[in-house]
């Protein structure tokens, strides 16, 4: 027994060792200078969508709706909403004003959160219609921060990809639907959505 | 030498090591890499023709083992010929070509379209002619035809891998995973258009 423990801190003990001399001959690039240029726009255009948690939770009501409504809307819902978004951004980009953005975005986490809760199954046309009205607010909100000096497209990929990302997160949440106290606890998760979005309405109103 | 002490050994070697440190890269190391390695890195570097490459190589993957042999091979020789004409004739391009090139492969991945293989071989052609002009063009005072070759180098290698990782999914889902990208890929080519529109590329 007291071999057996042994053998076990010598592995830990060189286990240890090995890690730190990954870490000792891993070093990273030395930062000497402020971030700027094309690459930072992809870093930008990821981190984006996490920053708004009216995007968030929105995003994340698509996918569980997604995932309640099963095929194909689970994963024609999270096609559809990238595209259209970036036509909504497009129209932000070209001037095009878009009257009540703040309430159409609060709208759709209002909107999807109690999709959500109530569990309700439309046609998949009047679905992916709906998810894509809503999906023009938040791009043509999100979709033109651009900072000044950095790559239009890489922010784009940036963006569009933490979309998915979102979505794939809701969808991955949204698979607990199979079992009872999962589909509970989704529509309570879609409740929360629904207060939240009520939250961001109070705020967009006043 | 017992136990003990080849564990201090090794922690001296280690603690040695620490104070060691390697000269920190702070600067662009001049690349001297050749005109060839000039135009792997171009590609590898430049989204703008990356993404549509490997656009048609997921379209061409979803078509099948056919289309994607045939890609493999035409889209590196369109490209470098394309690359030779605008090398030669070099004119900027009139439109957005990128974009375009993102919306209409992005929308053929997304909506997994039935496409005859004929029909894949010539969009393949056409998007080497269009992107290899471009590229030649933008050479033309740099790697020259060497880079062209290493463009289509890694042309070939990155169609090659992504064409035949889509050929092998056999689960449903999978091949959804691989629609979700196009959708992506046509939404940030909308985007690019806008960013164009709007002068900002």
């Amino acid at each position: 027994m007291k071999d057996i423990r042994r053998s076990h801190g010598d592995l830990h003990f060189w286990i240890l060792l090995l890690t730190i001399y990954i870490l000792t001959y891993y070093p990273s690039s030395a930062f000497a200078h402020v971030e700027r240029g094309q690459a930072t726009g992809f870093v930008t255009g990821l981190q984006h969508p996490w920053s708004g948690l009216d995007h968030v939770l929105a995003m994340i009501a698509v996918g569980i709706w997604g995932a309640q409504l099963g095929s194909p809307a689970i994963w024609l819902l999270p096609v559809t909403f990238p595209m259209v978004m970036s036509m909504g951004a497009m129209m932000g980009l070209l001037g095009i004003p878009l009257p009540g953005i703040e309430i159409g975005i609060a709208l759709s986490a209002i909107l999807l959160g109690a999709m959500v809760f109530g569990e309700l199954r439309p046609k998949l046309v009047i679905a992916a219609v709906m998810v894509g009205f809503f999906a023009v607010f938040h791009g043509h909100a999100h979709g033109t921060e651009l900072p000044a000096g950095q790559s239009g497209l890489l922010y784009s990929m940036g963006f569009v990809i933490a979309t998915g990302i979102l979505h794939g997160m809701g969808i991955t949440i949204g698979l607990i639907n199979r079992w009872p106290a999962g589909k509970i606890a989704l529509r309570g998760a879609g409740a929360l959505i629904t207060i939240m979005g009520v939250t961001f309405l109070w705020k967009a109103l006043t | 030498m017992n136990a003990q002490s080849r564990k201090n050994t090794a922690l001296l070697v280690t603690i040695a090591s620490l104070f060691c440190p390697s000269t920190a890269a702070a600067h662009l190391v001049t690349t001297g890499m050749g005109p060839v390695y000039d135009g792997i890195g171009h590609l590898l570097l430049t989204p703008e023709d990356l993404v549509p490459v490997l656009a048609l190589a997921l379209y061409a993957g979803l078509r099948g083992a056919v289309s994607g042999r045939r890609a493999m091979f035409l889209l590196p020789l369109a490209w470098f010929a394309g690359g030779l004409a605008g090398s030669t004739i070099g004119v900027d391009p009139l439109f957005p070509m990128s974009a375009i090139s993102f919306i209409i492969l992005g929308m053929l991945v997304a909506a997994d379209l039935r496409m005859q293989d004929k029909t894949v071989a010539m969009l393949t052609v056409c998007l080497g002619l269009v992107h290899g002009f471009l590229n030649g063009a933008a050479l033309r005072d740099g790697a020259g035809t060497l880079g062209l070759l290493g463009i289509m180098a890694i042309i070939f290698i990155s169609v090659a891998l992504a064409s035949a990782f889509v050929v092998s999914l056999r689960r449903p889902w999978m091949r959804i995973a691989i629609r979700v990208a196009g959708s992506w890929i046509c939404a940030s080519g909308i985007l690019m258009l806008g960013w164009m529109a709007k002068g900002h590329m």
